[in-house]
């Protein structure tokens, strides 16, 4: 990947390489990370996800917005592993992972935060990021009672827990049990746990749910220096203020199909994303947008 | 009544080999359990395993008892194994209700008459298997104090058993403060964020029984050997729920909790019975009341209902914090 160079940000690069894509659901990105062909998930006679083809741009920030029961969340545990397919398949970096169970689709790079929180409630907050820390040789049953085999990889692990730690304001919360953070802290623990894991593609269901104003702006940073650092980015979020302002591309969901795609000041003035957003419930924000 | 002979008893009884046995079953279903979050209904199973091997593989085949031990340990891991490769995968529940029919079903084996001749039946085995053993006891003429009363036997036993306590502890300490023990209690916590995180669930769950399971082994090494017999019975349901007891008492996941509930546990048992047998036969407590044969299934009672004291004010253990408990609430 090239750096990025005094006055170009990555930003400026993901944009261009999207610049002159149609906006049509399912078109082809110059440099996807992700495709994904037929992607259907059923629940008895529900069909939560009917994908037929997505590619998702390396190095963009890329939002999944519909309405309630979209398939949304569901998507995202089948591309994780955490759900089996009815049918389709999917690649990563060109390399097929459907059927990989997920904690393998994580240590490929592909970690994802979880729409309802799951943060580790008895354990320290410092602990909670140590334990994604990957390849930790103390993790092994032959090493782990042999602390001076690990005790230097765990040092550093701690610098980086505390680093990401001070970035996301937990650092006052280091030796608090995870169960005393509130909601929006913990939000923000699931994120940083998340980056301990040194992925190329992080994937957050609803980031902002529960955040904050002041902290969302923050938030907001955090997520936008991702890209700079050079990773991608796919989230689900219902906070179009937030859509508009960080995302260089849209997908739209209804009813577990892609409805549409593109730049969000296209996408947002779309008649389909407004009629599924509309038909399912009035947000008022896109109402905004209509006017 | 005879204090002396009452504290001499209960201190006995609370370093005593009973102690011993219920500690390291409790020691094993802590890694499973307090560390894990797996219910293992079935640590009986894992006694039964190791008393059966030495019993059976010494008096049966001749084997010497530290080949039976080594075989012991491995029998104890293929349960383990047997218990762990359908279930883990599965809903917490699911191990819970395999462990304790298989535990169930070991029993029912050992008793049955098709394998009389190797088991011993509903009469179990009784043997001098352990006589390599008891050869290198160097107190043959056991302990006599006013607190502490051992026969020399016994206390060989609860010499090396106490020993074998120390060194496994140490072990446990060793792993649950390691990253290792790090992601067993986040498992505990939650499987989906550990998986989500790039770990195997799977793998650790099943170190963790193993691990675990192999400790109760050790527990049934000193079950057998210091009655030089084995009987079936003793390895039911209750023993589990027992183990249960003293590790709830001492507080889950606190490394220490086990040894703490054992003393404890089996103190009051000890301490009650003598009180209330003394009591009885001094005429403190009216024979309508209360009769000496009563007293052993009285001294339950009581141990019970201090339990169920302890349950309510203070549910975290001895050991445990209570501010850690309520975190569950929260969550
Ligand atoms: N485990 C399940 N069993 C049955 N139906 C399910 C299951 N999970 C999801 N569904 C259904 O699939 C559909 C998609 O749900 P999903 O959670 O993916 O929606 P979503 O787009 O994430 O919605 P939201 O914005 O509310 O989070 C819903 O109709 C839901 O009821
Ligand atoms: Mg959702």
């Amino acid at each position: 990947m090239p750096a990025p160079s005094q006055n170009t940000s990555r930003r400026d690069i993901a944009l261009a390489a999207l610049a002159g894509i149609t906006p049509t659901p399912g078109v082809s990105k110059p440099d996807p990370i992700i495709v994904a062909d037929h992607v259907v998930r059923k629940f008895g006679g529900l069909t939560a996800v009917n994908v037929s083809h997505l590619e998702i741009q390396r190095g963009a920030i890329t939002a999944l917005i519909g309405p309630n029961g979209a398939g949304k969340t569901t998507f995202f545990n089948l591309l994780t592993g955490f759900d089996q397919v009815n049918e389709g398949s999917w690649s990563f970096n060109g390399v097929k992972i459907s059927g990989t169970p997920p904690h393998k689709v994580a240590r490929m790079g592909m970690v994802r935060t979880f729409q309802l929180t799951k943060a580790l409630y008895r354990l320290t907050v410092i602990d909670n990021m140590r334990l994604a820390a990957t390849k930790q040789k103390g993790e092994s049953i032959l090493r782990a009672a042999l602390p001076f085999l690990w005790n230097a990889q765990e040092k550093a692990a701690t610098a980086r827990s505390e680093e990401l730690l001070t970035r996301f304001k937990l650092i006052d919360k280091r030796d608090d049990f995870a169960a005393a953070l509130s909601g929006g802290q913990r939000k923000l623990l699931e994120m940083a746990r998340a980056l301990m894991v040194e992925p190329e593609l992080v994937m957050l269901d609803e980031p902002m749910a529960g955040v904050n104003p002041a902290l969302k702006q923050s938030l907001l940073g955090h997520i936008k220096d991702l890209r700079e650092d050079g990773m991608t980015v796919l989230f689900v979020e219902h906070d179009m203020d937030m859509v508009r302002d960080i995302s260089d591309w849209v997908i739209v969901m209804a009813q577990g199909v892609i409805v549409a795609e593109g730049p969000p000041n296209i996408v947002m003035r779309d008649k389909a994303v407004i009629d599924a957003y509309l038909g399912a419930h009035h947000d008022s924000t896109l109402e905004q947008d209509r006017g | 009544m005879d204090f002396i002979f009452i504290a001499q008893q209960s201190f006995s009884a609370a370093l005593g080999v009973n102690t011993i046995i219920f500690a390291l079953a409790a020691i094993g279903l802590n890694m499973h359990f307090g560390y894990t979050g797996l219910l293992n209904f079935g640590q009986a199973g894992f006694l039964a395993v190791g008393a059966y091997s030495v019993a059976t593989l010494v008096v049966s085949f001749n084997f010497p008892l530290w080949a039976a031990l080594l075989a012991g340990i491995l029998n104890s891991v293929i349960l383990a194994l047997l218990l762990g490769l359908p279930t883990l995968r599965l809903r917490a529940d699911y191990l819970a209700i395999v462990t304790i029919a298989a535990a169930e079903i070991i029993r029912q084996i050992a008793r049955s008459a098709t394998f009389n001749k190797y088991l011993g039946g509903s009469d179990g085995i009784t043997g001098k298997f352990g006589k390599d053993f008891f050869a290198l006891n160097p107190f043959k003429s056991g302990l006599n104090t006013p607190f502490l009363r051992y026969n020399g036997n016994d206390l060989w036993v609860v010499v090396t058993g106490w020993a074998l306590v120390i060194v496994v502890l140490f072990v446990m300490w060793l792993l649950v403060r390691s990253p290792w023990g790090r992601v067993l209690k986040s498992i505990r916590e939650d499987e989906e964020a550990v998986r989500s995180l790039g770990k195997n669930v799977y793998l650790y769950k099943m170190q963790s029984l193993i691990i675990g399971g192999i400790v109760g082994s050790f527990a049934g090494f000193v079950y057998a050997l210091s009655r030089q017999s084995v009987q079936p019975d003793n390895y039911g349901t209750a023993l589990t729920f027992f183990a249960y007891t003293v590790l709830i008492l001492g507080g889950a996941a606190r490394v220490f909790a086990p040894i703490a509930g054992s003393i404890i546990f089996w103190f009051l048992l000890v301490f009650i019975e003598q009180m209330l047998r003394q009591a009885v036969s001094a005429g403190y407590i009216p024979e309508w009341l209360i009769g000496v044969n009563q007293v052993g299934q009285i001294r339950f009672m009581l141990v019970g209902l201090g339990l169920m004291m302890l349950m309510i004010f203070r549910p975290q253990g001895i050991f445990g914090d209570r501010k850690e408990l309520a975190l569950d609430a929260r969550a």
